[in-house]
């Protein structure tokens, strides 16, 4: 059987969600943004709510994610998405609201904007990217990185001595009462991208149930900022963001 | 012989060669091309297409999601 006779529309399996515009994504080659927004926007065409999500955007590479999924879109202060989608929420209350960041938006300059908004349980879901280390400006030290990891402003390493411990902020969050699903997934591996949608899934359901924050850390790679080729930056993620940062759900309700 | 066959047609233009798909593929169909496209990047393509089963884990990795999938199943006896 030759190419071309399969290569025909009746036997299409898989292909670009609707939700995603044909915009060329301005992320690096093998950045995990790219799998994220794809597989939020396979959820929000399977759920059947494009005209009912609204999504606010951080400060850092995903600044842009409105040209990339076709769904209402709210750009917030750095740090600040939380606080305009309790707004968003609140005023919209059957609107399914979620937040999509980085760990220099959430886990640094954001980090009383996400703890409050988490113990309030408001109802919105957070996704939370994290690939340990400041990838828009240049690869500096971020709050997530690993002891000993070599950033632009940690050229020696990370040293708990001098920049502290890697802040474990989803560990924090699954304490606060307010959120009903607390979880860690990756996407390097079709098995890994499989579970993370499911657990978009869950957090969205969440939120059309009114049940409370939905949190969704994804350990990611940053092939720029790490300095390696994507391939390996996915190796090197499993061996060294893994242990520190276990994949699993934290807490489910 | 494989009771599927798959295809898989690559977005040249908007691959940015990162090679996960490559990575992925469970019968190593997939390698990126000698030659460059409009942006200098070293496409994704089916180097071994005899071997696709259509399970379409490369789509499911590819962060710029320009991996369409097809997949046919064969008939008993052909």
């Amino acid at each position: 059987m030759d190419v071309k006779d399969i290569i025909k529309e009746e036997n299409l399996v898989y292909s670009k969600s609707k939700v995603l515009t044909d915009n060329i994504m301005h992320y690096c080659p093998g950045c995990t943004h790219g799998v994220v927004h794809k597989i939020i926007a396979e959820v929000i065409e399977e759920m059947g709510i494009q005209d009912k999500t609204i999504a606010v955007s951080p400060v850092g590479c995903s600044v842009l994610a409105y040209n990339y999924l076709d769904i209402d879109w709210q750009e917030a202060a750095h740090g600040r998405a939380p606080a305009i989608a309790t707004a968003i929420s609140r005023l919209h209350p059957e609107k399914y609201v979620f937040t999509y960041q980085g760990d220099g938006d959430l886990a640094s300059i954001g980090t009383a904007e996400i703890m409050h908004a988490c113990n309030r349980g408001e109802n919105i879901t957070v996704i939370f990217i994290n690939n340990a280390i400041y990838g828009m400006t240049g690869g500096q030290m971020a709050p997530t990185t690993l002891e000993g990891m070599k950033t632009a402003t940690t050229p020696y390493g990370r040293r708990v001595d001098l920049n502290g411990y890697p802040l474990k902020i989803t560990e924090l969050i699954a304490q606060l009462p307010g959120t009903c699903y607390v979880t860690r997934q990756s996407g390097h591996t079709p098995a890994a991208v499989r579970k993370l949608k499911k657990a978009i899934t869950k957090a969205f359901e969440n939120t059309g149930k009114n049940k409370g924050t939905s949190f969704i850390e994804v350990v990611s790679t940053c092939n720029s900022g790490w300095k390696m080729p994507p391939v390996k930056a996915n190796e090197w993620m499993v061996e060294n963001m893994f242990p520190f940062y276990p994949l699993g759900d934290m807490k489910d309700e | 012989m494989a009771k599927v066959r798959g295809a898989i047609v690559v977005d040249v233009e908007k691959c940015k060669g990162c090679g996960l798909c490559a990575v992925a593929c469970p019968s190593s169909v997939i390698a990126l091309a000698k030659e460059v496209n409009g942006k200098g990047y070293n496409y994704a393509y089916m180097a071994n297409p005899e071997a696709c089963i259509g399970c379409a884990n490369c789509a499911m990795v590819c962060p710029d999601s320009i991996i369409s999938v097809y997949k046919v199943k064969l008939e008993a006896n052909a």
